[in-house]
């Protein structure tokens, strides 16, 4: 047991809990207000008296939503767009940090500070320069121009993060399996690979956030074919500054919300353990 | 077989750091390049449809910037703006993470179950929802508050003062979670010799775990630096493009309005390349603090 914890006295873990408790309310307020107003009848929803429920909930506000053009395949898209970036950064990233963490070599350090610093590049800033690539690429307007730069923009995260899972595999275990003759390919991926899946997974939250959020990169390069847009320029549809569609943006800010949520269900132990060990090393 | 020598490796390391370093130069490098290239032409709408010949002006951008009040006042109020949401980002997480030690599980799962919510909620949306929390007509806040249809972002500072709240929601979390799992890999035997040497609670905080959690607490203060600097959708989305006469930008949406609203290209560019050094100054002043103290990388 931790000391720290049981010198507590009880009248104040029960004034921490309460603390603990009301900003979790608070936190969560948010949310909970989305998903009511999502559900509210239009008349609830813009009236001036809002209340915290509501006694006739209606689904007219999704039906608008995916009544919109083509709602479904943008939400196809952002999910194609994130899931190649997930997947493909995770094995560019898993072998970079192999690279960098089990091999000394020249120039390490500098890689390392390399990678650091390329965290600080502001993406939207290069959205000038990327936007005249794509084009003379012929990439603009192609779920292409999304997944790219995507790749390259969560890849120095990774490989920082997945360095601590890396080395935490112990290098007894790499001697070992060189001794009964396996080749460093064999290594590589069917022993190291499933030791640090974990925290690939733990990783992989950060960069299929940053590519489902993505608004920036959809509105620059998607600019006539909008059967290759993404969810997010499908939600400010609703949300006209002048006189917004309330309803329709709880709705379809709730449809996009809730796959990160259930990404994140499923890998929170990962992630807490893996923010962890990332730092810990 | 031998069994390969491990320290050197030969060209194994650079075979396994091929792919992400030709996607990092393709993507991330050259564009870098083309970027501080671009910020030295005169580069609008009529060279990009090659209409006009492009014109190099070595440091004219760059001129004609340091020259406007306006690029002054966007930097200054970046700067405020990114300190203030670092500030108030981390004593929210470092102050929920220790609150989380000190309770039983079931409130603990609660504020952490809250906390990923919060941390799931992509920044469009979180900036539309807590808009509507905040809206003149419609929102609870100003009902309780009692303030009728008094608009948030109206005022510059109150504007400023709402995203830098949706930033502190969307971004504590992260800083809770990596601090919590800070303090519980501290061992318990260290707090425990602590204890029976008689070290009060605080003299615990200031001279075993505070140091202990230096590197953690470095890491996060480093990520919430470059983060928060860098806001982009929340003030696009939240102040519509930079609030009410650009009274809200931040220099990444100064950058973005120059080149793409304005298509004033490298003048947008010339604005990248500033925000890009700042950032790089930054990171590397940490990188020299950590260094000196003797962390290795």
């Amino acid at each position: 047991m931790n000391p720290v914890r049981r010198r507590v006295r009880r009248p104040w873990r029960l004034a921490a809990e309460a603390s603990a408790l009301l900003t979790a309310l608070v936190v969560a307020f948010p949310l909970y207000w989305m998903v009511l107003g999502a559900f509210k009848p239009a008349g609830e929803i813009e009236s001036a008296e809002p209340r915290p429920w509501t006694a006739s909930p209606s689904l007219d506000s999704f039906r608008r939503v995916f009544g919109q053009q083509e709602f479904g395949r943008y939400f196809v898209n952002s999910l194609v767009v994130a899931c190649s970036v997930v997947v493909v950064s995770a094995l560019i990233a898993f072998l970079a940090a192999t690279a960098v963490t089990r091999f000394r070599f020249r120039f390490r350090t500098t890689l390392l500070i390399m990678f650091l610093v390329a965290q600080t590049v502001p993406v939207e800033a290069l959205t000038i320069p990327l936007f005249f690539l794509m084009r003379d690429f012929g990439q603009l307007n192609t779920l292409g121009s999304l997944i790219l730069p995507h790749i390259a923009f969560s890849l120095p995260f990774a490989i920082w993060m997945l360095r601590g899972f890396v080395k935490a595999v112990p290098e007894t275990l790499e001697e070992a399996a060189y001794i009964d003759g396996a080749s460093r390919a064999r290594f590589l991926w069917q022993i190291l690979f499933p030791l640090v899946l974990p925290g690939l997974v733990a990783t992989s939250v950060f960069s299929f956030i940053s590519a489902w959020n993505d608004f920036l990169f959809a509105k620059s390069f998607i600019i006539s074919d909008m059967s290759r847009s993404t969810l997010p320029m499908a939600l400010l549809v609703f949300f006209k500054p002048d006189e917004p569609d309330w309803g329709g943006v709880m709705a379809a800010s709730t449809v996009m919300t809730i796959p990160v949520l259930v990404f994140f269900v499923l890998v929170q132990r990962r992630l807490v353990s893996g923010l962890g060990g990332a730092v810990k090393d | 077989m031998t069994v390969p020598s491990r320290p050197g490796g030969g060209s194994a390391p650079w075979l396994y750091l091929a792919p992400a370093l030709v996607v990092l130069g393709a993507l991330l490098a050259y564009p870098i390049y083309q970027l501080g290239l671009i910020s030295l032409f005169r580069y609008t709408q009529a060279q990009v449809s090659g209409g006009e010949p492009t014109v190099f002006l070595g440091f004219g951008n760059y001129a004609e910037l340091f020259g406007d009040g306006q690029f002054w006042q966007v930097l200054l109020a970046t700067v405020f703006f990114a300190a203030a949401c670092v500030v108030s980002t981390l004593a929210v997480g470092c102050a929920l993470a220790v609150l989380l030690t000190r309770v039983r599980a079931l409130p603990r799962l609660a504020l952490m179950l809250a906390a990923l919510g919060a941390w799931a909620t992509p920044a469009v949306t979180g900036s539309t929802v807590w808009l509507f929390l905040f809206d003149p007509d419609f929102g609870p806040v100003n009902r309780v508050l009692g303030i009728g249809d008094h608009s948030w972002t109206y005022g510059r500072g109150s504007a400023f003062l709402l995203v830098l709240l949706e930033v502190v929601w969307c971004s504590f979390p992260f800083v809770m979670v990596t601090v919590y799992a800070g303090i519980r890999a501290v061992p318990a035997e260290v707090l425990e010799a602590a204890a029976l040497d008689g070290a009060s609670q605080w003299r615990i905080w200031r001279s075993v775990l505070a140091p202990m959690l230096r590197p953690v607490l470095t890491v996060v203060t480093i990520q919430s630096v470059i983060w928060d600097f860098k806001v982009f959708t929340q003030i696009y989305v939240m102040t519509n493009g930079g609030g009410i006469a650009g009274q809200n930008l931040v220099l990444n949406v100064y950058a973005y309005q120059q080149a793409f609203a304005s298509s004033e290209y490298g003048l947008g560019s010339a604005i990248g390349v500033v925000t890009l050094l700042i950032l790089l100054a930054v990171t590397l002043g940490y990188l020299r603090l950590l260094r000196r103290q003797g962390e290795d990388l």
